[in-house]
């Protein structure tokens, strides 16, 4: 059966991870090659970079990053962040990531994801949608597209915008909940469902992890396909070994080999 | 020396494959990419990875003077076909509305059905990604030390249908049954990528390292 991913997400910046990743025993928390080596390791399905540098000078760095984790990581590696033309995508591939996540280019281009996935396949194409509820919160629930951090609306109905974006070859959606994102009280749920029942690619979901049943609840009930997390795995709250195993207690399919 | 050559043929990111190979292999091992038919007719083993579309694939293995080497070596010396790198073997294949393929090994290349229910009734992704388990049907040299039904990672829309079943090595549910390791001969290929399934899949790897090409 098709297990259930975890994917824990580390920021980089300027080749280095930060908002802080506290293993036990790990020589270099900032070094993106043992922090992933560490995740793998605990048997993560996937791991996600997202470079989070400003400046485009400093760009580069994630390409050798990439480079190096390519070399003694041996699961899926998916870069996010600052991608804005297929040259920076064959680039993010040829120095071995597998997967892309484009975010705002596909808000201010939607054609350069149909672009992207035309050339390099949609199995490497991820569109990352960041959304935020905007109903009454006795209203029929209703959810747009934010950019720049949750910040700037852009009036784009995130239902009808993740099956644009799977009609122009997304091969998957990373679904982050604006509302949800840091808090640590659980995915917005009905987000997840209402995006995934109606795509027929995977959705990763993500923003709002705040303990184990909360990764539980994103599969079982937000129907997701994978959860995505950054601090309970990072600030040694939890391991991925940790993480599995109570997915499959709670009956959920994972990966433990 | 043994010297394996990983085929690149311009079908996306190769590196991957590369990496692992050199990651399992011993000293005495060469691991190299190539596109030369010369390099390739002289290797021990070959790797056939792949990607993208079936019909951008047999362009491409037509474009790079490297078939002939391919046809070649894919009777007569140990060969892994990867993920598209196994599905242009066969036949003929569905995708881009009918691209007949390699026919080296017979059988056809079908695609998942759209909204394929699942056990419990929910509709399954296209595509098939992310980790799923191998049911070794037989025993085989490449499958040595690699517990059954261990997960490896997929990522594909279509699958195989050889039409012998002698040629099946293993299977993978997905709403279906589906072939996921073919074994004929000196020729063995697998649906998902050994490269990124982590322990099993560099297992497999370096089980081709030393594989004679038997069964």
């Amino acid at each position: 059966m098709l297990a259930k991913r975890i994917i824990p997400c580390l920021d980089v910046d300027r080749g280095r991870v930060v908002k802080g990743v506290n293993f036990v025993d790990i020589r270099d928390a900032g070094d993106p090659v043992e922090v992933a080596r560490r995740y793998d390791a605990e048997g993560a399905d996937e791991i996600t970079f997202l470079d989070i540098t400003a400046s485009s000078d400093e760009r580069e760095t994630i390409v050798h990053v990439v480079e190096e984790v390519a070399t003694q990581v041996f699961i899926p590696l998916t870069v996010g962040g600052g991608i804005r033309q297929v040259s920076d995508i064959r680039r993010l591939l040829n120095a071995g990531a597998d997967k892309v996540s484009i975010n705002t280019a596909a808000v201010f281009n939607p054609n350069f994801v149909h672009e992207a996935a035309d050339k390099v396949g949609s199995q490497c194409i991820v569109v990352a949608i960041d959304a935020k509820r905007v109903s009454a919160p006795d209203a029929e629930p209703r959810w747009e597209i934010f950019t720049h951090g949750g910040r700037k609306p852009t009036g784009l109905e995130a239902v009808a915008w993740a099956q644009r974006m799977v009609d122009y070859g997304a091969g998957e959606l990373l679904l982050t909940s604006m509302d949800r994102d840091g808090t640590k009280i659980g995915f917005d749920l009905p987000l997840t469902r209402a995006i995934s029942d109606a795509v027929s690619v995977p959705v990763i979901a993500s923003g709002g992890v705040g303990n184990l049943q909360h990764l539980v609840e994103g599969v079982t009930l937000g129907h997701a396909d994978a959860v995505l997390a950054a601090s309970i795995f990072h600030f040694g709250e939890h391991t991925i070994g940790e993480a599995k195993a109570y997915m499959r207690e709670h009956g959920v399919e994972v990966r433990l080999d | 020396m043994n010297r394996v050559v990983v085929i690149d043929y311009g079908m996306g990111n190769l590196r991957s494959v590369v990496k692992a190979l050199e990651h399992v292999a011993s000293k005495q091992a060469h691991v190299a990419l190539t596109a030369s038919p010369e390099e390739i007719l002289e290797a021990d083993r070959v790797v056939f990875p792949g990607q993208g579309a079936a019909r951008d694939c047999m362009q491409a293995l037509r474009n790079s003077g490297v078939l002939a080497a391919l046809r070649q070596v894919a009777t007569d010396r140990p060969f892994l076909g990867i993920c598209m790198g196994m599905q242009v073997l066969l036949d003929h294949s569905e995708e881009n509305a009918g691209t007949d393929c390699l026919g080296l090994v017979p059988g056809r290349v079908t695609r998942f059905a759209k909204q394929q229910p699942d056990a419990d009734g929910s509709c399954l992704k296209i595509p098939h990604m992310g980790w799923n388990q191998i049911r070794q049907t037989v025993p085989h040299p490449l499958w040595r030390g690699i517990a059954q039904d261990s997960h490896f990672y997929f990522v594909h829309s279509y699958y195989v249908q050889p039409e012998s079943a002698e040629s099946v090595a293993g299977m993978t549910d997905y709403g279906i049954s589906f072939c996921s390791a073919m074994a004929c001969g000196n020729v063995f290929a697998m649906q998902s990528h050994p490269e990124k399934s982590a322990a099993p899949g560099l297992r497999l790897l370096q089980n081709f390292m030393s594989w004679k090409g038997d069964c």
